[in-house]
């Protein structure tokens, strides 16, 4: 017989807590649609999309209701389209852009991500074409999703894509002023991206993945805060490390289950678990809230990095054994508009860029979904991805930078995204110049890291 | 193939019997039933073989949800798996 106490606290973190399963990805492979015509690739990308997907959706609703387990966002994650763009020099970007959008809306999907392009050791045909095409791409479209990988531990950091992806997030923010520059808000820059992430902006489906497969992003930020709030101010870190661990493997086992029965369901590989807590608006719903629960007045105040450290190393060690494969981001995300905490944190003034690009030293990705003075300039952007990258790069982590620069707005401003994305204000960020450093180009070279054979 | 209902809210006479009656006229068997009052909310929960049911899942789901909103209580039904998954190693 079942356990009435595991029923009841199950019901609760779902109800209560805000428990769901943040994303179903489903990652297709589009390097059998490269074709010299355009108009013929274009073709061939709606028409894989809409047959490997057709299903995906009507799926992941059945699984929900049957299993009574929220999942948020149904999304496709496809081969980077720089690579298609290889096969036609001539073609215009934004038109297969627009096939990407067709066909994500075809079948239902929130978004679709993989407009994306692999630059981190230099250009290849099509790399540049994609990425000076990103800001159009992303005004003219709704659910399509962009990312530049510009660094690597393997490779370091290339600087001629660092200094024009400072430009690509200004123009993408300017091009869509009128939308809460909601371009910006759907472009990532990473360093050592991975090639299975289900999560956007970022996911793309990289060229050592399968043809077609399943990854499942999980979430739960609400629960992991209410099993701490329920332990004594006086338990030692020990004891809130183990609460976590707990908690991250009931979150992580409801991902394999829908991983495996959608897999199931479709006929389609299972790829990876994501371990993520991934925030919302939601109150209570929050990584920060989950940093002042372990004992801090407001996140970012000192204390917050340590914190952070050991809610995302007890978050991969809860969720690595409910999980098959895990792979994609897989820790604790601190997007500062998606995380009703950050926001307050932000409002309060205990939460600084600097302090945010510290703790991205320690969890999953890096400084998300920040919103910088409109007047901010693309060097400044520029050196902001090339910090970021730089930590990525030395701790062999994966990094990113998601800042929307808040076009004709002051600070004090608020730019309000909608839904998942939420609401953030303008934070401040050093207008000191290191426009002769992001205007030397090159490579930074690869650190030691790198020589590990 | 066994699903799991749970009813909770606010104790009042019927309770039992018009879930029950909804799983009858389903042809879906109550296996085992137990509840408990937990810090002044009733909480039932009710394990059941759907392998007979003359109704679709999301309908029989459906069925219980109006049940619940009648007598003003949250009924939910799901299949199992679940908390077996989350629960046990």
């Amino acid at each position: 017989m079942l356990n009435t106490s595991d029923i009841l606290e199950t019901i609760r973190m779902i109800t209560d807590e805000s428990l769901d399963v943040r994303t179903v990805t489903m990652g297709i492979s589009l390097l059998d649609c490269a074709d010299p015509d355009p108009q013929a690739a274009c073709r061939k990308i709606y028409e894989k999309i809409t047959s490997r997907a057709k299903n995906l959706v009507p799926a992941v609703e059945r699984i929900s209701a049957t299993y009574g387990i929220p999942i948020a966002n149904k999304r496709i994650s496809v081969t980077p389209i720089a690579m298609l763009l290889a096969a036609a020099p001539d073609a215009d970007p934004v038109q297969y852009a627009k096939a990407l959008d067709a066909a994500a809306k075809a079948v239902g999907v929130d978004f679709l991500g993989g407009f994306s392009a692999l630059v981190h050791k230099g250009f290849s045909a099509g790399d540049r074409q994609l990425i000076e095409s990103i800001p159009q791409a992303l005004a003219q479209t709704d659910v399509v999703c962009a990312s530049v990988n510009v660094g690597s531990t393997k490779s370091g950091i290339n600087m001629d894509a660092v200094k024009l992806m400072g430009q690509t997030v200004r123009q993408a923010a300017a091009l869509t002023a009128d939308r809460m520059c909601m371009g910006a808000a759907k472009l990532v820059v990473f360093c050592n991206a991975p090639e299975d992430n289900p999560f956007m902006a970022g996911a793309f489906h990289g060229p050592g993945e399968p043809d077609c497969e399943i990854h499942v992003g999980v979430s739960g930020p609400g629960a992991v805060r209410a099993a701490l709030a329920k332990m004594p101010k006086d338990a030692s870190l020990d004891t809130i490390a183990e609460e976590i661990k707990r908690t991250a493997f009931k979150i992580t086992r409801m991902g394999q289950l829908v991983a495996g029965l959608v897999s199931q369901e479709l006929g389609v590989p299972a790829g990876i678990i994501d371990l993520s807590l991934a925030p919302t608006p939601a109150p209570g719903d929050s990584v920060a809230n989950i940093l002042e629960e372990i004992g801090l007045e407001s996140c970012g105040c000192c204390g917050t990095t340590a914190a952070l450290a050991m809610l995302n190393d007890a978050v991969k060690k809860g969720g690595v054994m409910a999980s098959n494969h895990v792979g994609g981001l897989s820790g604790a995300f601190i997007p500062v508009s998606e995380d009703d905490g950050m926001i307050r944190a932000v409002e309060r003034g205990s939460l600084s860029i600097e302090k945010l690009e510290a703790m991205t030293a320690v969890c999953s990705v890096g400084i998300d979904m920040v919103v910088l003075p409109g007047e901010t300039s693309p060097a400044v952007i520029s050196a902001l991805i090339a910090d970021e990258a730089a930590i990525g790069m030395v701790n062999s982590k994966t990094t990113a930078v998601r800042v929307i620069p808040a076009i004709g707005k002051k600070p004090g401003d608020v730019l309000d995204f909608g839904g998942l994305l939420g609401y953030a204000p303008i934070l401040g960020i050093s207008t000191f110049s290191p426009d002769i450093f992001v205007n030397r180009g090159g490579r930074i070279p690869a650190p030691m890291q790198a020589l590990k054979n | 193939m066994e699903a799991v209902i749970t009813v909770i809210g606010r104790d009042a006479v019927g309770i039992l019997a018009k879930v029950c009656t909804a799983c009858a006229q389903a042809n879906v068997n109550v296996e085992e039933v137990s509840q408990r009052i937990l810090r002044g909310t009733f909480a039932m929960i009710m394990l059941v073989d759907i392998t007979e049911a003359t109704v679709d899942f999301t309908e029989f789901a459906a069925r219980l949800d109006a049940v619940g909103k009648d007598l003003g209580v949250d009924v939910r039904c799901t299949r199992q798996e679940l908390y077996e998954a989350m629960h046990h190693v």
